[in-house]
């Protein structure tokens, strides 16, 4: 009952590569930045059914958590999750051909774009209810407590999920076990349609933290390398024992909520000055700076992860629908 | 019952360490209803832990504990808290198997006490096992006493899907004997058949059970009765085979008429046993109305032994399905 590719380990050498090198990072990002502008297009040829959430703006929160957090730590995130399941090194065959509903992705095609998953690297199926992998984090920190194995269960969520229940309950019960949790909001700025401010009373979700006593940080989520810092540090306190985290990253989702959705309520001037602060090019600028790469070696990493994506879209629109077979084989209460 | 339980646990827990236990009160109050009693002294404040009233968080931490490696048991102290956690049983525990393309299991167990008969009122009186049926990927199974507590919580525990278990709070105190132990060990699906007759098939669920032996007992007819012990998946065959035997099918379901748990099995049994029936399925409930409060009431509203006993009598003597009593009570 296995379905979608057998990807032979590579999600796992995707992470570690991430991990090893700040270019490959940057790699990383770009990938995610080309894939979900090629999504919202495959949407418009109509390739893509039901709806697809992006997250053009995002890309430094995904990298950043995946490269300070192992492939044995399990993460619960969203249903706006492409990005970080690139970043945690799920390959875009996987992703694309989910998206897709293609036998080749990530689970067989049965799932689509609000639910990828790849244990292999510790994605948890993402999770298409707002705040709902939370308290879902915190079981799994608590199997990591129970058992003693080490790990550090990763919760990413964003700011509407900080006004449900299952934050709140969450983050109690977590702190009251002191469990291996970090707690991640990518704070967007929009709760779905609508800005934060109009649904949330506080600025901070971080301040939030404190009614729980959990220590807390507010990072610029633009920055890869601040996520990365941030991150790192509330992993290692998780590891060490001393209980969670919450890292507020604060960024900016480019596109609507959803496909159908334009956007059309943004303040006007509101995404050109973020993106004026965007992730890719400030990191990209980074490391040219730091003379990781050269103009020449920027442009290169574009063209390579484009030539890349397409030859990854010509397996997975060539990959076929699942079958009746498999929707049954997978969809059964009893298992066999 | 509660006794059987609490020994249940406390077995799997011995037998497997990755199983553990929440839920409120449960640890160092050992339970409101005592079914986790010694369990705190005897495998430490690791596994079993008391939660913060928070169903939500602690059903959506069972659920994130089972897919990465624990065997939780949650404890949901009367079925209608569940209510704040329906997404996490529902939308989460019985997708993750599903969603990982089969690569997750989600081992989790959820006891809750059910039911009406003691005065609790409409919000700590109900069933609801109807909110739950219908869903893929969730097992449903209900207790009638202390023998089959043991053997449902046994077999929730060993499951690889996540399993609700109900238990009629009204039998906690009650005893039954039994022989604990592997040949104990209830089959998920499997209906039992506790008393053989040929007048009728009796299908019960729960505390109805009770009722439906006494009503037998102290009837001119006698039935096939069977304990149902799940409800989702149901166990066909046995209800087909006795119907053959029978010809006559009748449910007792506590739940009111409307939606509940019957409608599925008569459902089947008129469509695909149709040339075995010599009389209409009929359904024993309770009417579509909120639990009553005070005792003479409540006992009214649910579907008691006497009354099973007049509604099967009726069927066997007209060939026809008699009103409910609520029907012309006004």
């Amino acid at each position: 009952m296995s379905a979608g590719t057998v990807d032979g380990g590579q999600a796992v050498q995707r992470r570690g590569a991430l991990q090893a090198s700040r270019v490959e990072r940057f790699r990383r990002m770009v990938e995610i930045r080309l894939i979900e502008d090629r999504v919202l297009e495959l949407f418009g040829e109509g390739l893509i059914p039901g709806t697809t959430h992006t997250s053009q703006g995002q890309e430094a929160v995904c990298v950043g958590v995946a490269a300070v957090t192992q492939p044995t730590d399990p993460v619960a995130c969203t249903y706006r999750g492409h990005g970080m399941a690139l970043a945690l090194g799920a390959t875009p065959e996987a992703v694309l051909g989910e998206i897709l509903g293609r036998q080749i992705g990530c689970m067989g095609g049965l799932g689509g774009s609000m639910h990828l998953s790849d244990p292999s690297v510790g994605l948890l199926p993402t999770m298409a209810i707002v705040g709902a992998g939370i308290p879902v984090a915190a079981g799994a920190a608590l199997t990591a407590q129970v058992l003693g194995t080490g790990a550090v269960a990763v919760s990413v969520f964003g700011d509407g999920a900080a006004n449900i229940g299952a934050f709140h309950e969450g983050l109690n019960l977590a702190a009251i076990w002191k469990l291996p949790v970090v707690f991640i909001c990518e704070n967007n700025q929009y709760g779905e349609y609508t800005r934060i401010d109009r649904t949330t009373p506080v600025t901070d979700i971080a301040v939030r933290a404190t009614a729980y006593a959990i220590p807390s940080e507010v990072v610029d989520g633009q920055d890869v390398d601040a996520v990365e810092a941030a991150v790192a540090g509330a992993v290692g306190r998780a590891r060490s024992g001393a209980g969670p985290t919450l890292v507020e990253a604060k960024t900016y989702r480019y596109a609507g909520h959803s496909r159908s959705d334009k956007a059309t309520y943004r303040p006007p001037g509101e995404l050109d000055t973020w993106l004026k602060r965007d992730p890719v090019t400030l990191f990209g600028e980074k490391l040219v700076s730091e003379g990781l790469l050269d103009a020449e070696g920027l442009e290169q990493v574009g063209a390579d992860v484009a030539a890349a994506l397409e030859a990854t879209l010509e397996r997975v629109t060539a990959s076929p629908y699942p079958t009746d077979a498999q929707m049954l084989a997978q969809a059964g209460a009893v298992r066999e | 019952m509660n006794q059987a339980i609490a020994l249940a646990i406390a077995e799997e827990m011995e037998r497997d360490d990755r199983v553990v236990m929440f839920g409120e009160d449960i640890a160092e109050a050992e339970g409101p209803f005592k079914t986790s009693e010694g369990l705190l002294a005897r495998f430490g404040p690791g596994r079993v832990r008391d939660t913060p009233i928070s169903e939500m968080g602690f059903v959506g931490c069972a659920v994130g504990a089972a897919v990465t490696g624990l065997r939780p048991v949650v404890e949901i102290m009367f079925v209608e808290f569940l209510g704040v956690a329906l997404d996490q049983l529902v939308t989460e525990a019985a997708t993750m198997h599903f969603l990982s393309g089969g690569k997750l299991k989600a081992p989790l167990t959820l006891r809750a006490s059910v039911g009406a008969g003691l005065g609790f009122g409409c919000q700590h009186s109900q069933t609801l096992e109807r909110w739950l049926l219908g869903t893929p990927g969730l097992k449903v199974a209900v207790a009638s006493g202390a023998r089959s507590a043991y053997g449902l919580t046994k077999a929730a525990i060993r499951d690889d899907d996540p399993v609700v278990v109900m238990e009629p709070r009204s039998l906690y105190g009650r005893r039954e004997d039994f022989e604990p132990g592997e040949q104990a060990v209830a089959v998920l699906g499997q209906g039992t058949l506790l008393k053989e007759g040929s007048d009728v098939t009796v299908v019960a669920l729960g505390q109805t059970v009770a009722s439906a032996l006494e009503a037998d007992e102290s009837s001119d007819w006698s039935g096939d009765i069977i304990d149902l012990r799940t409800i989702q998946p149901w166990d066909r065959d046995i209800v087909a085979t006795s119907v053959a035997k029978t010809g006559k099918l009748v449910t007792v379901e506590e739940n009111q008429f409307t939606g509940g748990w019957g409608s599925d099995i008569v459902s089947y049994v008129a469509s695909q046993c149709y040339g075995d029936l010599s009389a209409p399925p009929l359904r024993v409930t309770a009417p579509d109305v909120h639990v009553p409060y005070g005792t003479v009431l409540e006992q009214r509203y649910l579907p008691g032994a006497d009354y099973v006993s007049e509604q099967v009598s009726a069927l066997l003597k007209t060939g026809s399905t008699p009103r409910p009593w609520w029907e012309g009570a006004l």
